[in-house]
Formats: C-alpha cells, structure tokens, sequence
C-alpha cells in the first residue's frame, strides 16, 4: 500500500462559544488514497462538513483544531502558516459547495473567475489564463465555451454554473476536490450528468474526491469508500459495498432503510422504518458515552459506559464499526 | 382519466396556466408564456396523485391554480362534485378552507411572532368556528400529529425543523380539507425525518381518509407515498399511470430518463449512461408543434416534431396513458 495522500488523525475540533467551549468533531481519523474516491454521510450537524473545512483549513473564527493532524503528502496542516495554506488551498486541494449561485461572484465573467485561479497558482498571464478557461469550460462540457467564457453567473442554469464551480476547482488540477453536497439543489438528470463529469475528469487527473452528502444512493454512485458521521465521530468507514450490503452500525442501517428507495417491484411497505429523534444539539458533542443511544432501537444500559470503540467487521477488509451493539460480528482493534 | 362514477375530491379538466411576459409577438399581442398546457388529473377521495418533474415543468403552477392560488388562461376545476373554477371572490373566500397546502421549507412558512397554537387556529378563524372548538381541535391535531399539549405556546423558531413541519401539517388539517396539496413537504428535511414526516402522512391520511396531491422530485418518496403518478414535462402531462404500473414500466422515453437519473444502491458504480440528448429546450412562448421533449429524445424521428401527441390510454392497461408518437415501437424494454 502506498502511503496516503491525506491522513486525518484523531482531528479534535473545538468551538469556543458564549457557553464555553463546545467539541465538535471528537477524534475523527480517515485516510485518503491518491486518486481515491470516499463519501462522508450523516444527518445535518454531525460534523461532515467541518471535517472538510478543517482540511481547507477555514474553520469559522471561533472554531480551532484542538488535537490531532491533517496530513498532507507528510505535512501537517493543522499547524501550517496561513501563506502556506493559500499555496495550497484551491491549488492542491480545492472544494465545491452546495449553492452554485451563492458560490461565484455576480460581478464578473465566469471566464475571469475561472481565470483568477490560473494567475494566481499558476502564475499564467491574463491572455493565457482567459484561454485555458475556455479549455475548462470544455472540458466540463458547458456548450459554445469560446462564447460562454464572457457570460456573468447569472446567465447560466444551476447546471452550468455548478460546472463552473468544478471548472474553477479543478483549474489547478488539484489532487483532492472536496465536494459538499453538489447536487442537492440541482434535479436529478442534471446531478447524474455532474457525478458522471466528476468520475470522468478526477479518473483523468488522478485527483481524489472528498463527497459529503446524505445520498446513499450518490455515495453508492461515486465512491469506492465511505465515512458515517454521527454527532462530530466517525461510527462506521469501510467500502461502500460491504456497508450498503451490511451495515454494521444502526445509525448506519437506519440511514439506508429510512430512505424510500425507488423498486420496480410492487412492494409497499406502509411504514418507512424510522430513526426517531434528531441529532443532538451541539453542546452534548464529545460526552464519554454512545451519542447515537438516546435514538438507537438496540441501545442497552452499557452503552452509557464510556465512549464505544472502534472494532474490525470480521470479513471485511478495513471496515470498521464504533458501538457497543452493532449488526455484524466484530472484533476488537488495536 | 376522469372516471364519472368515482367519488374524486377534485377532478381538473383542461386546465392552462399562461404568464404574461416581456416582449410582444409579430402582432402586437403580449407575449405569454405556457407554464401549464390543458392538463388534466383527478384525485378520488381518500388517495394520492404525486405529480413528478423536474423544476420548471409546472408541476406545482399546475397544483396552485388547482387550488385557485395561480389565476388560470382556462379549464374546469371541480372540488366535492361542485365547481370550484367559477366561484366569485366571497364565495371563494369561504370555499378555500377545503384546499390546504403544506409547504416545502417549514422555516419561512411559519410565522414567526405567532405561537405554534394560533398558527394552527388562523385557518380555523376564517372558517367560523367558535373559540371552544377551535380550541378543542387544536388540542386534537397537536395529539396526531406528535406534538406534546406544552409546545402549543412555543414559537416557531424554537422547534426543529421536524416539529415546524408537523405544525404546518396540523395547520393545513385544522379545516378538515377536501384536498391537500404537499408540495415538496419533505424535501427541506434531514434524512432521518424525511421518514418521520413521511409516516405521519400517511397515518393521517389512513385516519382523517386525506386526498393529497402531492409534489415532489424525488421518485422513491413518490412511489412510497402515491397511488397515481403524472410525469410533467415543460406544462403538458406525457405520462399518468396508477403506481405499480409506473415503476414496474414507465413507457415515456422522458419518464426513463428521470428514473435512470436517480442514483440507486441498489446500482452501485454501474456508469449511467446519459440517456438524454442535449438539444435545444423549445420556447414555452411560442405556440408548440410537436412534442416538446423532441429535442432531447433519442427516440424522436420528423414526426414528433410535427404534431402534439396526445395523453392516450396504452391498450394494455386502463390506467397507465401516454403522451408519445413513438411509445409503439420503443417497447416497454
């Protein structure tokens, strides 16, 4: 195995607040393989996307990385000055939102924003950075690009413009793009044709992806590896086939059934199996016990005893599972 | 498909909605965009008809002017077996508490300086009701709906997002509606209580015998929800079919291509081929010749372009139609 492009260890975020200091993400450890693709999955405020902006390095002002390490290609990003961070930021890992609208610029030609990246990592004068963003646009299948270079954001489709954002993270041929929810506001033919330009153009360059969503159906699509969140921790990773087959974490399993997905066969269940209750606020994140027990339909008194921890699924390769009470046969970890 | 026997809670005929836009044609006239084209749906009593789409096909301009909430170019709408199109403003104020809507994103469709009680009760307050049994059916629908008798004097903004959505469900059943439109009522929620909400639609329905026209871009929360399915594409229905017969064969090469859009686990990593052909998207203000998905159909020959296929019945089935000059020879394959 070569060594990981990116490793994430014990990363421990914490928020300072007006209530104190709150934990936001306890001890989240991840590898990334060049090239790989892997998806970060849960509930709204379980810590997927803080976990990408803490390797952006663009926590909010009142977050900090209180323990662990980013590395990346052997250097620690969590501790990196904030020039080095610029250097590295948008060029060797870049990132695409959830809102294309709100994510570029209304005020300039999305050819001049496309082109802003290349002048400032690539050092590439106006007439060329303008030509290589015609390139780009190309390459992320936008129509008549020679023309379309000098449009404003405004006159493209939610479509087109989230294919700018990727030509604008993609500009520097980075080798991670973090993707964060990029199709939640676009329709489902539109978001098939932005995952398969994704697969496409990072099988091309050779760049990993980061995926957050909370689209089983997307992660199963785009990734070989996932990442279940709960509550700022990891509580399952492994490949995406052994966990849609198997999940071995009942917030996991919860995730995969509550969700109607679409049969050709005329099943009806009347009642989706539900996950009952929502995540819990932010100041309980980091408490020595299961977060996930209070919502748990196999909770049993011992998983109050201390934080669960990390066991190997028996049978399958690198899966892991953080519970008392899982739905697979483990084995403790060393 | 308006059967006239059936006890439908509403039936719509023909019904067109035109937006007046800028610009005028070659003779002068305004010009006016297309938005719903003579599309026709019924809803018996006690089911649901999910309407599916992309955005901008109308599908919810289409349920709003069903609702009189978007004034129409034309068509009958027929609420209760009475005509709800040709009510006058007074006697329209008073028949609007038999349509409710749940809205799409809970967080705007509150207001936010009333208590969740009074939300409930001001459609009740319109609707002539004493205080007392305003009273006593609040207490009713916070119980069906999982709300505890404590948070009616909460606000909204100390709810989650969950919660607001099951206040605006209670809203919408507090004049005990003969329709409910839910448009998109799950899709600003999280996963997880996507299922609760979901649950507790359906066990309303089961319990109150609800009629929902519901709306929605997700086909799996369709097909969990709805007995009927109409597929719209720019304005005009091109498939209605009962359920089963949708998912188990959807015949419209644009009806395909949506499904085959959705990313599935059950597909892991299969590479879905793009079964749409980029093509020019037709000028909704401009009368239409043709098919209006001919343009990006890989199944179109000249003729679609030339006359407007008509929703018709396959001969198979008596509740799956179509509206498509090739559906005979694409096959159901």
């Amino acid at each position: 195995m070569t060594a990981p492009l990116l490793e994430v260890e014990n990363l421990t975020v914490r928020f300072t607040t007006r209530d104190g200091e709150v934990t936001v993400l306890d001890e989240v450890s991840f590898a990334l393989q060049p090239g790989e693709r892997i998806s970060f999955v849960g509930e709204s405020g379980c810590g997927k996307s803080m976990t990408a902006l803490a390797v952006m390095g663009l926590l909010p002002a009142m977050g900090r990385v209180s323990s662990g390490a980013i590395r990346f290609k052997g250097e620690d990003l969590a501790t990196v000055s904030e020039t080095r961070m610029r250097q590295i930021r948008g060029n060797e890992i870049s990132m695409i939102f959830q809102e294309p609208m709100t994510s570029l610029n209304p005020l300039f030609t999305i050819g001049r924003q496309i082109a802003e990246v290349l002048q400032l990592h690539r050092g590439l004068d106006r007439t060329a950075a303008q030509q290589r963003a015609v390139e780009l646009l190309e390459a992320v299948r936008i129509p008549n690009a020679a023309a379309r270079v000098n449009d404003y954001p405004h006159q493209l489709s939610g479509g087109q413009r989230q294919r700018v954002m990727i030509a604008i993270a993609l500009a520097c041929e980075p080798e991670i793009l973090i993707a964060d929810e990029p199709t939640t506001a676009l329709d489902v033919t539109v978001q098939a044709e932005i995952f398969a330009l994704l697969r496409d153009l990072g099988a091309k360059l050779q760049t990993a992806i980061i995926l957050i969503t909370h689209d089983m159906g997307a992660v199963a699509q785009m990734a070989e590896r996932m990442l279940v969140m709960y509550a700022g921790r990891r509580v399952e990773e492994g490949r995406v086939a052994d966990i849609v087959k198997a999940p071995a974490h009942p917030y996991t399993n919860g995730l995969i059934s509550c969700v109607p997905h679409i049969s050709s066969v005329a099943t009806r269940p009347d009642r989706l199996p539900e996950i009952a209750g929502i995540v819990p606020p932010i100041t309980s994140f980091g408490q020595d016990v299961c977060l996930f027990a209070p919502r748990c339909t196999r909770a049993e008194p011992d998983c109050k005893a201390g934080k669960p921890k990390q066991m190997s699924v028996t049978g399958h390769a690198g899966h892991t599972v953080t519970c008392y009470h899982p739905h697979a046969e483990v084995t403790k970890n060393d | 498909m308006t059967d006239p026997v059936g006890d439908n809670a509403l039936v719509v005929e023909n019904l067109s909605v035109a937006y007046p836009v800028r610009g005028r044609n070659a003779d002068g006239s305004r010009k006016r965009l297309l938005a719903v084209d003579e599309v026709s749906f019924s809803i018996p009593r006690g089911r649901t008809l999910g309407i599916v789409g992309e955005s901008g096909s109308g599908k919810t301009t289409a349920a709003m002017a069903a609702a009189r909430l978007v004034e129409r170019s034309g068509g009958a709408i027929t609420l209760d077996d009475a005509p709800f199109g040709e009510l006058d403003p007074d006697q329209l104020r008073s028949a609007r508490q038999r349509v409710q809507i749940i809205f799409q994103d809970p967080y705007s469709s509150l207001n936010p300086r009333l208590r969740a009680a009074d939300i409930v009760r001001e459609p009740m307050r319109y609707a002539g009701l004493d205080r007392a049994e305003q009273d006593r059916t609040i207490d009713e629908l916070f119980e069906a709906v999982g709300l505890r008798p404590e948070q009616k004097a909460l606000f909204p903004h100390q709810f989650s997002g969950g919660q607001r959505q099951r206040i605006g469900i209670a809203r919408a059943l507090s004049t005990r509606p003969s329709l409910i439109i839910c448009d998109e009522p799950v899709s600003a929620l999280d996963v997880a209580v996507q299922a609760q909400i979901l649950n507790l639609l359906k066990s309303l329905q089961a319990q109150f015998r609800l009629t929902y026209l519901f709306i929605s871009h997700d086909l799996g929360v369709v097909q969990h929800m709805c007995d009927e399915i109409a597929v719209m594409y720019m304005g005009k229905i091109v498939e209605q079919a009962d359920r089963d017969s949708f998912f188990a064969a959807p015949r419209h090469p644009y009806s395909r291509a949506l499904l085959q859009a959705v990313p599935s686990i059950n597909r892991p990593l299969a590479a879905p081929e793009s079964r749409l052909v980029e093509g020019a998207i037709p000028d909704l203000t401009q009368p239409q010749a043709g098919c209006r998905f001919a343009s990006r159909c890989r199944h179109a020959v000249p003729a679609c372009s030339e006359r407007v296929p008509d929703l018709e019945l396959l001969e198979a089935a008596r509740t799956h139609s179509v509206a498509c000059h090739r559906v005979g020879e694409i096959g159901d394959g």
